[in-house]
């Protein structure tokens, strides 16, 4: 799971001294919300954000009470008057487990991926974290989740598996989630089949609680302080 | 009363899924005999089964994957693609037969000779995608008789409804670049239940968009989630489309007794949905309506709802009656 093999390689980016306007055409056409931005020496020097653009620069320079001047002046503004200088980076070793929780931490929707020397080598955005762990959840694939309610106890893994493959059932994955009560957790195989009736009463019959599927959930929101 | 074709035959049942499946004769058997005791066979025109000509099958399915089925069918394999999809050596047949009832019924309502028609055939097939079998299913009978209505009979739109409890990938898939064949499906959410798609934004794809609609419905919902889903999603949109002909996806596993989802529905439900399918026919197709089985597996409700569901068509409802 590194930054390496999910970012994205081909990086479009812009120079200090680019114009803002032509920074902001360039993320329209192609769709992007980060531009990071790099020296001749292809360093990186920092990045703009699509909100960085749409805080220095009105939605359209051409309408209200802008006159010539002040289109002027919109005109002379470059990247390097509003880009964030040295911004937060990861290596293309950190691995994805990194990016959640810097991305957690650090409130940002990217994070350019920078090698030893400083040199950009791609970007990671929150959407290549997101299609990593579609994967990983395996939704694209056809299946039934379940949702077993197991105590916090060496052993119940293996009871429910073993259960699940008797049935001669595949799994897509298993997430396992803390559970309000103390010493309990959610357990959520995603089960490769249409089947899933008979397995269904058979983990009841072995004394697991299936939750009510309006029950599930995979977390709580932080309590407020 | 309605001119209502029945299609049931005995070689429905020679598709052995092994003692535990849920996909298994005797669900065919529960409804023949639903409807049957609520004597509503003499009413019904017997459809006979034939099998479909390879043609109409390579309309959906790949040319390698219909080899594929056949081969590994006749040389004994007991899964095609997926534990789910146990097969006999009789399934490869069964399933031909069953596509091939369909076009038969489909070909008596276009010939003016039946009003309607409830093909009550196995193996099922909205799930069953044009290169691989999934669900319990292998040929796409819903899919092949879509094209059969375009191809053979020039029907220039085509309106499939499924309210199987699972969404009908394989179906959704065939036709999503198609603007001519409107598909729309209420089924248990995709992250709920099998097989995972189907979701609110599943519209359909480049020419084919906005003729693609889903209305997923959250576990525990029943009767009234159906209405008011129905009402918003589907009606409106087959005003817009105005479909020639209407292909129904039927499924009775949304029924609140049937274990494989969480959906409330009662028999009237089931009722309620096919009297407002009925009114959409008759106002648009001509009362051309064609329905056919996939899933439904509650054995003990089967016969009611079986018997339900014809009555509805035949527009004899107070023949059967609901137990709910």
């Amino acid at each position: 799971m590194f930054v390496s093999r999910s970012m994205t390689r081909k990086v479009i980016t812009v120079n200090p001294g680019d114009s803002l306007l032509e920074a902001r055409s360039l993320m329209h056409q192609s769709k992007i919300r980060h531009l990071p931005v790099v020296a001749a020496d292809k360093r990186l020097v920092g990045i703009v954000t699509d909100r960085d653009i749409r805080s220095a620069l009105p939605l359209d320079p051409g309408k209200g009470q802008a006159d010539d001047r002040a289109r002027e002046r919109y005109a002379q503004l470059t990247v390097a008057d509003v880009m964030t200088p040295d911004p937060v980076t990861i290596s293309p070793s950190h691995t994805l487990e990194d990016a959640l929780l810097l991305i957690q931490e650090k409130r940002v929707g990217a994070f350019p991926v920078v090698d030893q020397e400083g040199k950009l080598t791609g970007i990671l955005s929150v959407r290549d974290l997101l299609r990593a762990f579609i994967n990983v959840l395996g939704i694209g694939q056809p299946g039934t989740l379940l949702c077993i309610l197991m105590e916090e106890k060496v052993g119940q893994m293996k009871r429910i598996v073993d259960a699940i493959t008797e049935e001669r059932i595949s799994f897509g994955s298993i997430l396992v989630a803390r559970y309000w009560e103390e010493d309990k957790r959610a357990v959520f195989p995603y089960l490769l089949t249409n089947n899933v009736a008979r397995v269904k009463k058979k983990l009841r019959d072995m004394g697991f609680t299936l939750l009510d599927p309006m029950q599930w959930y995979l977390d709580q929101l932080p309590k407020s302080d | 009363m309605n001119r209502t074709g029945f299609l049931y035959d005995q070689r429905y049942l020679l598709h052995d899924t092994g003692p535990y499946h849920p996909e298994r004769a005797e669900r065919l058997q529960a409804i023949y005999e639903g409807i049957q005791k609520a004597g509503l066979l003499p009413h019904l025109n017997m459809i006979k089964a034939r099998p479909v000509e390879m043609k109409w099958i390579q309309t959906v399915h790949t040319e390698k994957y219909i080899r594929r089925f056949e081969e590994l069918c006749l040389a004994g394999r007991r899964t095609l693609d997926c534990e789910d999809n146990q097969m006999c050596p009789a399934t490869w047949e069964t399933a031909q037969l069953a596509a091939g009832g369909v076009l038969e019924a489909a070909r008596m309502i276009m010939a003016d000779e039946l009003d309607n028609a409830f093909c009550a055939v196995r193996p099922p097939g909205h799930h069953a995608e044009s290169g691989e079998a999934m669900g319990f299913c292998y040929l796409n009978n819903v899919a092949i008789a879509a094209r059969y209505l375009q191809m053979e009979w020039g029907v220039e739109r085509v309106g499939i409804i499924d309210f199987d409890v699972h969404h009908g990938n394989g179906t959704q898939h065939v036709f999503e670049n198609d603007p001519t064949v409107f598909y729309y499906s209420i089924h248990q959410h995709p992250s709920f239940t099998y097989p995972g798609t189907g979701r609110e934004f599943e519209l359909g794809k480049a020419e084919g968009r906005g003729f693609t609609k889903n209305s997923p419905v959250l576990p525990g919902q029943g009767d009234e989630e159906y209405r008011r889903l129905i009402k918003k999603d589907l009606l409106p949109a087959f005003r817009a489309f105005a479909p020639q002909v209407i292909i129904l996806s039927t499924g009775f596993d949304a029924h609140r007794d049937d274990e494989m989802a969480d959906m409330r529905l009662t028999t009237e439900g089931f009722s309620w949905i096919m009297r407002t399918i009925m009114k959409m026919a008759d106002q648009y197709a001509h009362s051309r309506l064609l329905s056919v089985l996939e899933g439904g597996y509650a054995l003990a409700r089967l016969p009611e709802l079986a018997a339900n569901h014809v009555s509805v068509l035949l527009d004899m409802e107070s023949a059967a009656g609901g137990a709910d």
